[in-house]
């Protein structure tokens, strides 16, 4: 029997070779790209876009986009903020704020199901009213000096490795509780992709809506669940945010949609629907992370590469798909 | 004067509604005249205008004015929407194309006239290459301009060398602040980009050659139309459009901003095109309305502004107009709403 590796896990593997090659190629370069405390940081530092980028996943899966993502995630940190600013205590917030983005996501899905409409423009009218909602919270940044943010969370970090510092002592690095938040959201989401009636739904429905329907697949309540879903994990981005930045700000995070999008299609997800992993975007979510890590560590190089190194391997990944689903239709 | 302009303004819209009746123009062009009725009964000085040194001034004026490049972007946006694609990547191209404008001539030392040739230049060199990845290697149109929109900041950062390059040249800033026969040049700019499109495409078998390529592609291409090269002329169109656009901005502000020119613009003209008519599915387009649609967007910003809402709470408004104009334009709710009045009607 000739061991054949399934097409669709390609643009996956293609992805894990890219994040092991700019990693080793990261090590090689520089010295202090070894430390377990650079892999720390990757998973720390964009834990906010990693939650966000699931539900993007979910809902590109579902042969939909939305663009509401950036805006929705800013609505949530600055309503938190807000919230914690009158007095509210910290868990009543973030479950306000969390049955908030997944109304809202509820909402936006169910006017895109009832009449029909196209997500894009759904989305970007969420992106819009979400957007002036977060300035009609509160029109600037605020801090969250709550203890339980100090505290607890700061509290809730697991230590993961020893290293020894340059002064000979040892220290232990831990992992802090957004990354936690990010490794268990991707891992309850790739479970739910794959053994859940509903993850079954949303790749039928992504793949053909028409044979989906054909199929008996309640298009209408997977769909308008994907939406929620999606709003859902990006207010959970909003708080994760708000662990990492101690603050609140209605202007932040715009344009991380199209970071979210990308981590989505660099790991392996067709645009189009109906085929793509969770973990792989776990993998876009580190390969955009560490290209951030490699220009900080590389210093003489400015900010702009950022983009273009992640314009470059969206095309190379797109390319590839294209070449595989050719192949496959062909 | 102004009682008189106001009369014959009013009557230049009601003579506009009455012709465009039962036309897919109609509804936008009621609800901009539904939103300059509001300004005329409640926004003060709105439709004041005044002529000084030989120009006109007013509020009026400053839509048209800065409603422009959302016009031009939405010439070759409602093309490339036609086609049944989208081009997410303009706003990306304008800042290339006022980045290459300054640097050129800042730089380079070249002419005004040769730094702006350079910047259309790139900027139809990147609406070809969003053209290659849709026509050719038939990338999704979504996901192939979503490169260039990520890209392309970066690459006018590069050009720019992460600077913002201001410029004085009058050649160059006339483009965006000068008037010619009393009205803002801009919109000279975009009644001639209007008018080649529309004599091109209305007057010349090429619309008709979009409309099928958007319809139905495999069909056109069976029937022997040339489906790719319209497709990828739409593409180098718009990238046009938006070099030209990324002109007057850089001009309106007198420097290259490779951050924020054209900044969601794209979803503006996306959202202008859709408020005319032309669906995001693709085979009819309507130029007049998507200008209507511009100058809709452009109105709602200014009377938001005349009427001091803050500029941080202005996108509810505007996302209330894009699900309103979703809602209208859902053949569902049309179906619902027919079925209701055929209960009515008598049998």
């Amino acid at each position: 029997m000739k061991f054949r590796i399934p097409p669709q896990l390609i643009p996956l593997f293609a992805s894990v070779a890219v994040l092991v090659a700019l990693y080793a190629g990261g090590c090689l370069a520089f010295a202090g790209f070894t430390s377990p405390r650079v892999v720390i940081n990757l998973f720390g530092d964009n834990a906010f876009l990693g939650v966000a980028a699931v539900g993007a996943t979910f809902v590109i899966l579902s042969g939909g986009i939305d663009l509401s993502v950036g805006a929705v995630v800013a609505l949530s940190t600055i309503s938190i903020a807000a919230l914690l600013d009158h007095g509210t205590s910290p868990l009543i917030a973030i479950v306000v704020v969390l049955t908030g983005g997944a109304a809202f996501g509820a909402f936006l899905g169910l006017l895109i199901h009832w009449f029909e409409l196209p997500p894009f423009l759904i989305t970007l009218g969420g992106m819009f009213l979400a957007r002036g909602l977060g300035f009609a919270v509160h029109a600037e940044s605020l801090g969250i000096t709550n203890p339980f943010y100090g505290d607890t969370i700061g509290g809730l970090a697991r230590p993961v490795a020893h290293v020894t510092t340059t002064s000979g002592r040892l220290q232990t690095l831990t992992l802090p509780f957004t990354a936690q938040c990010f490794l268990a959201v991707v891992l309850l989401a790739a479970l739910a992709a794959k053994w859940t009636r509903f993850g079954r739904n949303l790749y039928a429905i992504g793949s053909s809506e028409t044979s989906a329907r054909l199929m008996g697949v309640p298009i209408g309540r997977t769909k308008v669940l994907v939406y929620t879903l999606a709003g859902f994990l990006s207010a959970l981005g909003g708080v994760v945010a708000t662990f990492y930045m101690q603050s609140g700000n209605p202007a932040s995070f715009v344009g991380l949609e199209l970071d979210a999008i990308a981590a989505v299609v660099i790991g392996g997800t067709l645009l189009r629907g109906g085929v793509g992993f969770v973990p792989g975007t776990l993998v876009g979510v580190l390969i955009l992370g560490i290209i951030q890590t490699l220009i900080n560590f590389k210093g003489d190089l400015n900010t702009w590469w950022t983009k273009i190194a992640i314009g470059g391997l969206l095309l190379v990944f797109i390319m590839l798909q294209q070449t595989l689903s050719r192949r496959r239709r062909g | 004067m102004n009682v008189l302009f106001s009369l014959v303004f009013w009557s230049a819209l009601a003579v506009g509604l009455f012709f465009s009746w039962r036309k897919p123009v109609f509804w936008p062009l009621l609800a901009l005249a539904l939103l300059l009725l509001f300004n005329q009964l409640f926004t003060d000085g709105f439709f004041r205008v005044e002529i000084r040194d030989g120009h006109l001034y007013g509020t009026l004026i400053d839509i048209l004015n800065q409603g422009a490049k959302v016009m031009l972007l939405a010439l070759g946006m409602t093309l490339v929407i036609a086609t049944g694609g989208v081009d997410l990547s303009v706003g990306a191209i304008m800042a290339i194309s006022g980045a290459v404008l300054a640097q050129r001539f800042v730089g380079a030392g070249w002419s005004p006239s040769l730094a702006i040739a350079g910047a259309l230049g790139l900027s139809v060199l990147a609406g070809a290459w969003n053209g290659v990845l849709v026509a050719i290697l038939r990338v999704q149109p979504i996901v192939a301009t979503l490169i260039l929109m990520v890209a392309g900041r970066g690459l006018a950062q590069l050009i720019t060398d992460g600077q913002i390059i201001t410029f004085e040249n009058p050649a160059l800033v006339y483009m965006g602040n000068g008037f010619l026969l009393g009205l803002p040049f801009t919109l000279t700019l975009v009644l001639v980009m209007l008018g080649v499109t529309a004599l091109l495409t209305r007057r010349t078998a090429l619309g008709l050659f979009i409309e099928a390529v958007g319809d139905n592609e495999t069909a056109s291409h069976f029937t022997g139309l040339p489906a790719r090269q319209v497709k990828f002329i739409a593409y180098v169109f718009a990238g046009l459009c938006a070099g030209i656009a990324g002109l007057v901005a850089a001009s309106n502000i007198k420097c290259a901003d490779s951050n924020h020119a054209g900044l969601y613009l794209e979803l503006d003209a996306i959202l202008a095109t859709v408020i005319g008519g032309t669906a995001l599915t693709g085979g009819r387009f309507y130029l007049a309305g998507s200008m209507i649609g511009a100058l809709l967007i452009q109105t709602l910003t200014q009377t938001l502004y005349m009427r001091n809402v803050s500029a941080d709470i202005a996108p509810v408004p505007k996302a209330i107009v894009i699900l309103a104009v979703c809602l209208l334009q859902s053949p569902k709710l049309r179906e619902r709403f027919a079925s209701l009045n055929r209960r009515k009607a008598p049998a």
